[in-house]
């Protein structure tokens, strides 16, 4: 019996990420995501060495100065240099929130799988518990948790975390339940595998795509979630630059200092944008596309 | 002069690759379909015959685009149409018939209503006239009340009486023309026949002419006059039906119908080497000439040309076909199937096994009351010698797979006793099986898509038993595995591949080395060809035959294809509604006398024959659950014999073949009634 042989070389780990990264950027709005991003952890990195002015300098003199070519986005009312806080502002809440949303995926991962796997009275149990926490206002809860813990990151990155994870465990379960019916996982168990197994070697691969992307998502939303808290005053503590705390100061004097509100709110929205498209993005060269066109 | 329903003039269709390169699926298609005429299209997945027949409807796929070429229907370019002319011409004039009727027809609406939808859409119908129209085609596609049926959901009818509706529905704006996908793919092998049967009928009745598109060249010959062979793309054979299937003078046809299990054949049909190519790899030379035993050095350089062959009215692509002419089917007798060495050395022993789906409410599970009187699998009692492979043959629902699953361990069986190598019980429940007996045992699915995960390359596949049962890793692992895909006849080369890289039977032998990777006793193959192509079908048949003999493995080969378990089986066990009806040697299972169920299935077997039509004998109605008394089969039994069917539990005969059958009928007064008929 004679085979057609098909010479192919084995793709690397290292080679899969970048056709997936050049998959990505093929499309305009996946590259516009991609740069977006690209430019806000890079400015998060490497702000603090060319910030042209000192973060926290205090200048009645200078109070709500109009964008000038040494304020560049103008001065806030207590005279800080508006530029110098937008491009320091996003630090804490990239950070806070990636390795929030890294542990939402963690937690929401592995109990969505658990649960999608042994099915049954205890999948009912969690997810009802997983529902109950769903209906609570997350923002009340979070304010709750810090008001009694402080505002430190440690208290932050769990917190976020714990409320954000809650989605992730519905589509993980989900994912799961599309391939706990496939013959794979018949044959696996039949042959006596584990339930660890038969997470780790069969289920995971098959779920893991649709994980990172729901993380993904999540990440623009926890950044979102954590800005309202600083703008709230239970983020960040002054005086840290962040965007959320600066709009929240700027508001009032919006109608004749419109800069010292627009530049975080511009940040901001810039950077959730880029998440999203990102994401989006990266579910198509993942072939998980949530918007295929129908076949007829 | 016959009047032309469609003509197709040199029709391309093909897609732009990620390389921006055009590569055809259709490549230069040119046929006619005349008024009342059934033609077979015919052709291995991914030979183009839906696209073929979607085409013929002016629908060409998302994705795909016309590269030349016209469809012309009433003298007009169907591809270049509007949707709104197209609205007029689909359902009206050219209909279609689905392949999955179930999935075709909305399920939260009745069937009354949907017929009532595509009367209101194609005809100029009065409500009343409506209303008659619809008991009218009910009755047509021979469905019983049809005034209840009419009342129904789709779930509420089984899958035949769904493919009735979509025929009703298809008939409802009187075509011209109607195109047929795969229509009976998915049905039991009894309500195929009762379906073609049917279709055969309305071509007759009312004069449309068809297009049948199909794989199963056996549901080609029972209904069509003429047929089309296709590969990778291209027309390659085109004549009537008698000359095709009997004096076929492509070198394709001809390996394709060799490859077929026949029930008058004895042991494994021939396989044919190879695959068909993917679309765009073939630049110049004829698509078949790396399967091809004909084959010369001028096909690979120069292109054949569809060839009109007068004295067989045949088109043919192919240099050589008149070596083919005179080439008779005198080596289709192959002896390959090995006889079973008669040694009685049980290795596993079924005995009073039933199994029931039922759930025990939390009260009774308590209680430890058992109150499933009548469970989906009753009363097994199969013994199965070393190195035998037994079949179990049944539609669906006979409890074929759930037995096969019992014995894997992977359902509970409820009462009886499974016993490994003479004395070692096998516990009902997984967990508690002994490492040893779970590798002793080893499955093989029907689909390779799903048994595969797709995340794993060839050889993370393969070592997953390798790792569980042997503890290999490292060099140790990987020599094994190269050995054991040497041995379902794969090179080194696919260890890293991923199942999608892989062709059907490709993937099939890797699932087939998985199996053999635990060094098993016992394997359970369940349909293990059903979901692959003929051609291809062969090869595996003949892979599991030839390990074998190398290895001595026990078979339980589970199969609705009688052709297919003739072929590869040593002893059969004939079930229906999970109960044993007959089981005896291959040989005196297809000889009479037998039971009635085996009589039934046998009657309706599709030969790739158009001379030899199914025998009809009982009606296909489907059955939801097995009876509470008396014998399994009394509710569709052609022979039954009266009460005591229905009250008593037939008891076993053994016949002079050695053949055991449960049947209330005397043996003798069986075969009589059989062979007289």
């Amino acid at each position: 019996m004679t085979l057609v042989i098909k010479q192919e070389k084995p793709k690397s780990t290292f080679s899969k990420i970048v056709e997936i990264i050049s998959t990505m950027a093929s499309r305009p709005s996946g590259l516009i995501g991609l740069i977006i991003l690209v430019f806000h952890v890079t400015l998060a990195i490497t702000s603090p060495l060319y910030a042209p002015h000192d973060y926290k300098a205090i200048d009645p003199s200078l109070m709500l100065q109009a964008p000038s070519s040494e304020y560049w986005f103008g001065t806030d009312s207590l005279g800080r240099d508006v530029f110098t806080r937008t491009i320091l502002g996003g630090r804490t809440a990239l950070t806070v929130t990636f390795f929030g949303s890294l542990i939402a995926l963690l937690w929401g991962g592995a109990l969505g799988i658990f649960c999608g796997l042994v099915g049954g009275k205890i999948d009912d149990v969690v997810m009802r518990i997983i529902d109950a926490f769903l209906s609570i206002p997350w923002i009340l809860a979070m304010l709750l948790i810090v008001s009694l813990l402080g505002t430190s990151t440690i208290v932050l990155i769990p917190a976020l975390g714990f409320f954000y994870g809650k989605g992730i465990v519905r589509v993980a379960r989900a994912a799961t339940h599309d391939v706990i019916a496939k013959d794979f996982i018949v044959s696996a168990r039949a042959r006596g595998h584990g339930n660890f197994s038969i997470i780790w070697n069969e289920i995971l691969p098959n779920v893991r795509d649709a994980i990172m992307v729901e993380g993904a998502m999540r990440w623009s939303w926890m950044l979102l979630g954590f800005s309202s808290l600083s703008f709230l005053g239970f983020g960040v503590s002054p005086p840290t630059p962040d965007w959320g705390l600066m709009i929240s100061n700027a508001r009032g004097l919006m109608s004749f200092a419109y800069w010292a509100v627009l530049a975080p709110i511009f940040g901001l929205s810039s950077l959730i944008i880029g998440i999203n498209l990102t994401a989006d993005a990266f579910a198509k060269a993942l072939g998980i596309d949530r918007s295929t066109k129908a076949p007829v | 002069m016959q009047q032309v329903v469609q003509e197709i003039k040199n029709l391309s269709i093909g897609f732009t690759s990620k390389k921006g390169e055009q590569i055809s699926i259709l490549k230069n298609i040119s046929t006619t379909i005349n008024k009342g005429e059934t033609v077979g299209i015919v052709g291995e997945s991914g030979s183009g015959k839906s696209t073929l027949a979607l085409a013929m409807m002016g629908y060409v796929k998302h994705g795909l685009f016309t590269i030349s070429g016209e469809c012309i229907y009433q003298s007009n370019d169907i591809l270049k149409m509007k949707n709104r002319e197209l609205e007029n011409i689909r359902g009206r004039k050219i209909a279609m018939i689905p392949q999955n009727a179930g999935q075709s027809l909305t399920p939260n609406l009745k069937i009354g209503y949907q017929i009532d939808e595509a009367l209101r859409l194609h005809t100029n119908f009065q409500k009343e006239d409506r209303d008659v129209k619809i008991s009218e085609l009910l009755n047509k596609v021979r469905l019983p009340s049809p005034e209840i049926i009419a009342k129904r959901y789709p779930h509420e009818l089984s899958g035949g009486q769904q493919q009735r509706v979509a025929v009703a529905m298809a008939l409802a704006g009187s075509p011209d023309l109607l195109l047929l996908d795969e229509p009976t793919t998915g049905l039991d092998v009894t309500t195929q026949a009762h379906v073609l049967e049917l279709l055969n009928f309305i071509a007759k009745d009312t004069g449309t002419s068809m297009v049948y598109v199909s794989h199963d060249l056996g549901a080609i010959a029972q209904v069509s006059d003429r047929v089309i062979v296709m590969y990778s793309g291209e027309i390659v054979l085109d004549g009537p039906v008698r000359t095709i299937l009997k004096n076929p003078i492509h070198p394709y046809t001809y390996g394709l119908l060799k490859s077929i299990p026949k029930l008058t054949l004895s042991g494994l049909p021939n396989s044919m080497s190879g695959s068909q190519p993917q679309p765009g790899t073939i630049k110049e030379g004829c698509s078949f000439y790396d399967r091809c035993e004909f084959a010369e050095d001028k096909c690979k350089i120069n292109t054949p040309e569809l060839e009109f062959v007068s004295e067989l009215n045949t088109s043919v692509r192919c240099f050589n076909h008149k070596k083919l002419h005179k080439k008779k089917d005198e080596d289709t007798k192959s002896s390959k199937k090995v006889l079973r060495k008669l040694t009685k050395n049980e290795i596993l022993d079924i005995s009073s096994v039933s199994i029931s789906y039922a759930k025990q409410k939390f009260i009774e599970q308590l209680l430890n009351k058992i109150d499933d009187t009548n469970p989906t699998v009753k009363d097994i009692n199969i013994k199965i010698d070393k190195g035998e492979t037994l079949a179990l043959v049944g539609e669906s629902g006979s409890g074929k797979s759930t037995i096969l699953k019992s014995i894997a361990g992977l359902i509970k069986a409820k009462n009886g006793i499974i016993k490994f190598d003479k004395n070692k019980i096998l516990s009902n429940d997984l967990k508690k099986r002994d490492a040893n007996y779970l590798r002793a045992i080893q499955l093989i699915f029907q689909n390779p898509d799903e048994s595969l995960n797709p995340n794993h390359t060839v050889e993370e596949i393969v070592s997953q038993p390798l790792k569980l049962y042997f503890g290999l890793s490292g060099n140790e692992l990987k020599q094994k595995i190269i050995e054991v895909l040497k041995k379902v006849r794969l090179g080194e080369f696919y260890l890293t591949r991923y199942p999608r890289q892989l062709s059907g039977g490709e993937k099939q032998r890797v699932a087939v080395a998985r199996a053999f990777a635990a060094k098993p006793d016992i394997i359970l193959c369940d349909e293990v060809t059903s979901a692959l192509d003929v051609s291809v079908q062969a090869a595996v048949l003949n892979l599991l035959q030839e390990l074998k003999v190398d290895f001595g493995t026990t078979y339980i080969f589970v199969s609705h294809d009688l052709a297919v378990v003739k072929a590869i089986s040593d002893r059969v066990a004939v079930l229906y509604q999970g109960r044993l009806c007959e089981i005896g040697p291959s040989e005196s299972v297809y000889k009479f006398p037998s039971h009635p169920y085996t009589e039934v299935l046998l009657g309706a077997v599709l030969e790739p024959d158009p001379d030899i039509k199914p025998k009809l004998v009982a009606e296909d109605i489907v059955e939801e659950k097995p009876p509470e008394k008396g014998c399994s089969f009394q509710g569709r039994c052609p022979r039954l014999l009266g009460q005591i069917c229905k009250t008593d539990v037939p008891p076993w005969q053994i016949d002079e073949n050695g053949n055991a059958i449960r049947c209330h009928i005397k043996i003798n007064d069986l075969k009589n009634q059989q062979t007289s008929n």
